[in-house]
């Protein structure tokens, strides 16, 4: 019994000592239990994959194809994504000329969307106020466009939305990162933060000027 | 008869029995212990291709995780971002670092760099990013503290009691939707006032949201 015991006490030891605690950090990949079907023959993205000869399971859509999609709604009615109207180029239809105005409804909703994805995708490097004070100054951005400059004021909007997506100097297109509706509410809320700037205490309410005198 | 079975032998059942107990008593607590997710997932922390650190950039630069997990709020698998999105800044900012060496070559090439995935939920798992971020549930309720991990690592065990133990009882756990990429975030400073703030508002969004958090199997199993 005692050698039973001496026996059972090693192995306990043995164990713990080669199998460690719960939750303590270790490189080795998990150990699946039951490993039934936990892995199964289907694809899944961004995994590397040998069916398709760059051995990725995400593929780019083939050349010259374009999604179904549904039509975004514009301030003119739906818009589909593959025809040539302003909302989806930025650019009058036919013409290289920017379009002037949103083609989206401009609400509160459009600009507080607007204001979420500036704060995602923009502030980094624009600054939450779009002065071009963003955190990446600090770490060696050089040049980054102050929003508030007279150019970019006088941009017609169709022009920012253009450089959202497709990118100027050293800033990269965003194409990629922010869909079509949301890159227009960025223009939107860009905008505003020009118009905040250019404002004076008259366009304020005259309900809430007395707070702001405060 | 004496000879062959010597007096102690009479003990031998009562001694096989304790040991039988014993041994019984340990491998019940070594599965119990072991063969659970909270042992074989929580704590992988895999070595990546680039020493990435989320401490760095989420914590450091106030950077939000859908600058580069774009597609979390739309999709049901929350991408990692392409090189390009890297070089949005790298191009500038520590442009020949040695560090960033396999970043610039995947951003030149398109090859992808070969990350390692950590979380990883069985393939019969059919779990959503988009309808829990869009819901009021945060990156944090799954992942851990990222924001402050430089190398990431497995911090909850995923396991289906875990993800049973939130769609019993949504309201202990769900948040503002504008709070759910806030990792820092909670109702109170004060450990109590935040319990009592986030039952009484985590109910009144299962409530206005008609968050159904399904408990059927076909709800992640199809």
């Amino acid at each position: 019994m005692r050698i039973f015991l001496t026996l059972l006490a090693v192995v306990v030891v043995l164990v713990v000592a080669i199998a460690g605690f719960r939750g303590s950090l270790s490189r080795r990949t998990p150990i699946e239990v039951f490993p039934d079907m936990d892995r199964q023959l289907k694809l899944r993205p961004q995994t590397p994959n040998g069916f398709f000869a760059n051995g990725r399971s995400s593929q780019m859509p083939v050349p010259g194809t374009i999604a179904r999609s549904t039509p975004l709604q514009t301030a003119a009615g739906p818009v589909f994504p593959y025809e040539d109207a302003a909302v989806n180029t930025g650019r009058l239809p036919g013409k290289t000329n920017f379009v002037d105005l949103n083609p989206m409804t401009v609400d509160l909703r459009l600009l507080e969307r607007g204001r979420e994805r500036y704060t995602i995708n923009c502030a980094p490097c624009h600054g939450a106020l779009g002065d071009g004070n963003g955190i990446t100054r600090k770490y060696g951005m050089a040049v980054i466009g102050n929003l508030h400059d007279k150019r970019m004021v006088q941009m017609p909007d169709g022009e920012i939305f253009n450089t959202l997506s497709y990118g100027k100097g050293l800033m990269q297109g965003y194409a990629g990162q922010i869909d079509v509706p949301d890159r227009w509410a960025v223009v939107a809320y860009v905008r505003a933060l020009q118009l905040a700037r250019l404002g004076t205490p008259e366009d304020v309410p005259a309900s809430a000027q007395a707070a702001l005198r405060k | 008869m004496s000879a062959i079975f010597p007096k102690w032998t009479n003990r031998l059942p009562l001694l096989m029995l304790a040991g039988l107990i014993l041994i019984g008593t340990g491998v019940t607590a070594g599965v119990w212990y072991y063969f659970t997710p909270k042992y074989a997932r929580v704590g992988y922390q895999p070595v990546q291709p680039v020493a990435f650190s989320h401490a760095i950039h989420v914590d450091q630069l106030g950077m939000d995780c859908r600058y580069c997990h774009s597609a979390v709020e739309k999709s049901w698998f929350s991408n990692l971002p392409a090189s390009g999105t890297c070089m949005n800044c790298h191009s500038q900012v520590l442009k020949d670092d040695p560090r960033l060496a396999l970043v610039r070559q995947s951003a030149a090439t398109g090859k992808p760099i070969p990350w390692v995935q950590i979380h990883r939920t069985p393939d019969y798992v059919y779990f959503n990013h988009s309808v829990h971020v869009n819901r009021g549930i945060s990156c944090v309720h799954c992942h851990g503290q990222i924001n402050v991990m430089d190398e990431v690592y497995h911090a909850k065990p995923l396991s289906m009691a875990f993800c049973l133990e939130c769609h019993r009882d949504p309201a202990a756990f769900i948040r503002p939707p504008d709070k759910v990429t806030d990792l820092t975030w909670q109702w109170s400073a004060d450990p109590r006032q935040n319990a009592e703030l986030q039952r009484a508002n985590g109910q009144k969004f299962v409530h206005d949201w008609k968050v159904e958090s399904l408990q059927h199997c076909s709800a992640c199993h199809r």
